[in-house]
């Protein structure tokens, strides 16, 4: 049965019938109760479930998580709402000491299915600590698992998986493309959480992107077509653990790779991506992996994000310079 | 000096200067504890119909002002009101990207900032116009952040009034360690750090309570009660008055009417006295209402109800000082008259000068990324040079240049 609906929308039903079907399921977060969240993804979820099921925190994002955790060995599988990408910091420490090595300590016997649900990314015209992309910092860490859906669909069912997931999930919300609107079929069998997918295929060239940057992958595609050249656009929606073979089987078709994402450059996603890739391609590759993305630069004020934020021109002068070589 | 020494040191002025009301037991320290925060005592010298009634304790921090000063805190009422407006109107009319209006704040903010001296020291939150005001900030330097041209916007010396801070409660830790440095220079400035209810529940604050109070810092907390952190009210945050929360710190709290200019100055100076003396840190509660929504893009109609503001409008800051001025002949219709003109002036200044706001040049991403420069950014900077020239010098280069800024 599938419906159009915007990635919001989609999170929030999905976290609906999450409620719905596992009472252990809590939500948590600054906001998500009567206000529905400063998005709006968790609108009516407190009025339907209560505020036992839906908890309005205190400010404090160390205790939002630390608290999760002390849930989570409790049986309980909280799903928390960062409010900002930026905020998520002063629960850092808690995410990365604690969430993400308890299992190893506990050798195993203790599960934390925590997730946590971040909106990121720029290009809403917010003030600073409101439009970074931080995925990297969690990807480093070991025991985390980190997601990015880049659509309603996959919002939907990602979100599904994540909260049935036995591990900490960094849940990364695109929230540019909050209001962006999408098929959803509800009783569709979703690909599994960590695998890529090709949402355009093409020859002379692979775009690997995630997130927000996904449709701006797929619309420099579509100018590149008018060019003559054939793009091939990879959704990862998944940073850890990466679908490596997907990019793989990509670029041994296509023999280029430009990596895009909105994070900076340095130590990214992105600088991971074609170190494997080279690697493991390397007599595939008629040119290096290149990398699109943010600059070793603090994330700059709302009426310089165009300037800073990989567009359309930016996609396609690095599939120029790729194609040169 | 070590840590150590600072925190056993003497205090810094000798015993023979200080004042009477010093050697009074604090205030925050004699109440009792309460649970409930039902009998809470609430620090007045206005009615909220603008009668002055007598505190024994706080009186005499008053007890010199003159008329003049008294229609100058209502001056900077106003005025910081009217640009308030003004700013909320920019941001309705596009001009600014967001705005964290302080409306029915004036009273708590004035009264604070206009205790300070030039060289303490002020760590607001984002919503400190009127303490900005009163430090001699530029109003119009505080809207560069909101318009989206600059994360900042002023040099923090120059007034002595620290950077907006976003990130929820962190600047009390800043202001506490800068009072830490103060002791250890053995100046005799202080230090005021703003935050609001929902800011009390971050571990930063309570580390900044910790480390004040170990470090007998002379540092004022002056947390800006107004009920509400965007859609959760104080309940949310805590079960004790938060004024009584200092006292598991060991230092005194104490709650004042926000919404009366002249008992916020009081226990400011009060408090900031304290802390010149190196009688270390206090916590000022100052019980106030925002009037607005948190900020232009919330919706306050999803969590509160209309009769709530309606009640605290009653409770006017700036009515109430204007009742008082009147009923005792301290101020006549030319000064509100005269005023008036002056609020117009100050609201189509503020209009003209974000309107003419430039945006910033490209290359400021790159700027003061480091004191010392890097190399990464120098390199970044080179290759954005040349993808910038790679538009304009094209022959075609309109058509290029069209696509981007996507
Ligand atoms: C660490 C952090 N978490 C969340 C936010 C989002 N946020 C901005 S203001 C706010 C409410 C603040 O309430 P309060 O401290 O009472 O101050 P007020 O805005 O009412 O003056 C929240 C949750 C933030 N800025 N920083």
């Amino acid at each position: 049965m599938a419906e159009k609906m915007a990635i919001a929308k989609a999170i929030n039903e999905s976290l609906r019938k999450a409620l719905e079907s596992d009472p252990k399921v809590l939500i948590m977060g600054e906001d998500v109760g009567k206000l529905g969240g400063v998005f709006r993804v968790t609108d009516g979820l407190q009025k339907d479930f209560g505020e036992e099921r839906v908890i309005d925190t205190p400010l404090a994002e160390s205790g939002i998580v630390g608290t999760a955790i002390g849930l989570a060995l409790r049986g309980y599988r909280p799903v928390v709402e960062i409010q900002f990408d930026g905020f998520v910091f002063p629960a850092y420490d808690q995410i990365v000491t604690q969430l993400a090595k308890m299992h190893a300590r506990a050798l195993g016997k203790i599960k934390l299915p925590v997730v946590v649900r971040i909106p990121y990314g720029g290009g809403i015209g917010a003030v600073e600590h409101h439009s970074e992309s931080p995925e990297a910092l969690f990807a480093h860490v070991a025991g985390l698992k980190v997601v990015s859906p880049s659509n309603a669909s996959d919002a939907y069912w990602m979100m599904q998986q994540a909260i049935q997931s036995d591990d900490p999930v960094i849940f990364f919300e695109p929230k540019r493309r909050y209001w962006d609107k999408g098929e959803v079929n509800v009783e569709a069998i979703p690909d599994p959480l960590h695998k890529a997918r090709v949402v355009r295929e093409g020859t002379d060239l692979t775009l690997a992107a995630y997130g927000p940057m996904v449709k701006v992958c797929q619309e420099a595609a579509a100018a590149a077509e008018e060019e003559g050249k054939s793009l091939e656009v990879v959704d990862l929606r998944s940073m850890s653990p990466i679908d490596f073979d997907a990019v793989q089987a990509s670029v041994e078709k296509t023999r280029r790779l430009v990596v895009v994402h909105e994070a900076p450059v340095f130590l990214g996603t992105g600088a991971e991506i074609a170190a494997r890739i080279t690697e493991r391609c390397f007599y595939h590759l008629e040119a290096p992996v290149l990398r699109v993305g943010g600059y070793h630069a603090p994330y700059p004020p709302a009426r310089l994000e165009e300037e800073y934020l990989p567009g359309l021109d930016r996609v396609l002068d690095a599939v120029d310079r790729s194609l040169a070589y | 000096m070590t840590v150590e020494s600072t925190a056993a040191r003497k205090p810094r002025r000798s015993a023979g200067t200080k004042s009477a009301a010093a050697k009074r037991t604090s205030p925050g320290a004699k109440k009792s504890p309460s649970t409930t925060g039902a009998e809470h005592e609430l620090i007045q010298l206005l009615t909220p119909d603008g009668r002055r009634v007598k505190n024994p304790e706080y009186d005499a921090y008053v007890a010199d002002i003159t008329p003049e000063e008294l229609r100058g805190l209502y001056r900077d009422m106003v005025l910081s009101r009217r640009f308030d407006a003004e700013a909320t109107s920019l941001q309705r009319q596009g001009e600014l990207g967001l705005w964290a209006s302080m409306l029915g704040q004036e009273a708590a903010q004035i009264g604070s900032g206009r205790a300070t001296r030039d060289d303490d020291y002020v760590f607001p939150t984002y919503r400190e116009h009127g303490v900005a005001w009163c430090r001699g900030v530029d109003p119009t330097n505080l809207l560069g952040m909101f318009r989206g041209v600059n994360n900042g916007g002023w040099d923090p010396n120059s007034n002595n009034f620290h950077l907006y801070t976003i990130v929820i409660g962190s600047q009390t830790l800043h202001a506490t360690g800068y009072a830490m440095g103060i002791a250890k220079d053995g100046a005799d400035s202080a230090v005021i750090a703003y935050f609001g209810d929902g800011a009390s529940s971050q571990g930063d604050v309570a580390e900044s309570f910790t480390f004040s109070a170990v470090y007998n810092a002379p540092v004022v907390f002056f947390c800006q009660n107004n009920q509400w952190a965007i859609s959760e009210p104080t309940e949310k945050q805590t079960r004790v008055p938060l004024y009584q929360r200092a006292q598991g710190y060991g230092f005194p709290g104490v709650r004042v009417d926000g919404n009366d200019v002249l008992a916020c100055l009081a226990v400011t100076k009060w408090a900031l006295e304290r802390a010149r003396r190196g009688e270390g840190p206090t916590l000022v509660e100052a019980f106030t209402y925002r009037m607005g929504a948190h900020t232009t893009s919330d919706d306050p109609t999803k969590y509160r109800a209309d009769e709530e503001r309606e009640a605290w409008e009653a409770k006017d800051p700036i009515l109430r000082l204007r009742t008082y001025l009147e009923a005792s002949n301290h101020a006549d219709e030319g000064f509100f008259a005269e005023l008036e003109v002056e609020s117009e002036a100050l609201g189509r200044r503020v209009r003209e000068v974000v309107r003419a706001m430039p945006d910033p040049d490209h290359f400021a991403i790159f700027e003061n990324v480091y004191a010392d420069g890097h190399a990464l950014v120098d390199e970044e900077r080179a290759q954005f040079a040349a993808y910038q020239a790679s538009f304009t010098t094209e022959p075609d280069g309109g058509s290029a240049a069209g696509q981007g800024g996507n």
